[in-house]
């Protein structure tokens, strides 16, 4: 088994807001990404899938069709977006770092079906990143 | 679902690689320039890893503004500039990466109980690096 990883860049907005609680339990819980004007970020996606090596082409994974299927699915969606206002699965969840791990390996997932996703990892910022491995 | 969120940090520390138990000469031969009387420094990083399920209400693991407290008060000001040999826990044992990520690993474990912590990570320069994850 070999794992690979191909890294890609987007760039988008986002805010955090629960419509269940008060504006000050907004305001309590999420702080300055609160503001409903939205921030942005630049935003680094790591892409991990796992296989044996095919013995002719020495791939795990075709790399292009990798690429492929991430701007396709991911980036055309994501990129210099706000992420609330524009991406579907973000008009009812918080575009966390965490839901967008869990989003973009549901993007993934039904794609990649001649290799197997191992972790989705999203850097929000260099200091803080979340991954998802498609755990319940 | 389940997700991992990581955090890195920063704190600057000297020490001195020196064990009461060897000869002189088998202090240098193991530590070699670590074993300098006086001591050196580097600039640590850390990084926190902690799991958990998404909650539906915050798209959080955990709130990041808890962990960072957290890692602020009982990490970054127990050891940021710092001599880790002068510590309590270094009293007896030598201050090396592979201890000093087994330290913060179980003050983080005992005291951070909104996630549940999976790793510790330091990167005592940007050559080398450390990992905990507790005894299995």
């Amino acid at each position: 088994m070999v794992y690979l990883t191909r890294k890609a860049e987007f760039s988008a907005s986002h805010f955090y807001h629960n419509p269940a609680f008060t504006p000050e339990e907004n305001q309590r819980i999420f702080g300055k990404c609160n503001n409903p004007n939205g921030h942005g970020h630049n935003y680094t996606l790591e892409v991990t899938v796992k296989g044996a090596v095919d013995p002719k082409s020495g791939f795990v994974v075709d790399l292009k069709q990798l690429k492929d299927v991430m701007n396709r699915e991911v980036l055309d969606a994501l990129d210099h977006r706000f992420l609330n206002k524009e991406v579907p699965e973000f008009f009812t969840r918080i575009p966390t770092t965490e839901n967008l791990a869990i989003a973009i390996w549901q993007r993934l997932a039904p794609k990649l079906t001649a290799t197997k996703l191992h972790r989705v990892r999203v850097y929000e910022t260099p200091d803080l990143f979340a991954d998802f491995y498609g755990e319940a | 679902m389940k997700a991992h969120l990581t955090r890195r940090y920063m704190f600057s520390a000297s020490h001195r690689l020196h064990s009461d138990e060897m000869s002189a000469d088998e202090n240098r031969a193991t530590y070699g320039k670590c074993n300098n009387p006086y001591g050196h420094g580097h600039n640590y990083m850390v990084e926190v890893t902690v799991s958990g399920r998404v909650d539906d209400q915050t798209g959080m693991v955990c709130n990041l503004p808890d962990l960072d407290s957290f890692v602020h008060s009982q990490i970054l000001e127990r050891y940021d500039h710092q001599n880790l040999n002068l510590l309590a826990e270094f009293a007896k044992q030598v201050p090396t990466t592979e201890n000093l990520c087994i330290a913060i690993y179980e003050i983080v474990k005992r005291g951070f109980l909104k996630a549940h912590l999976e790793k510790v990570r330091i990167e005592e320069t940007m050559m080398n690096s450390f990992e905990y994850s507790g005894d299995l």
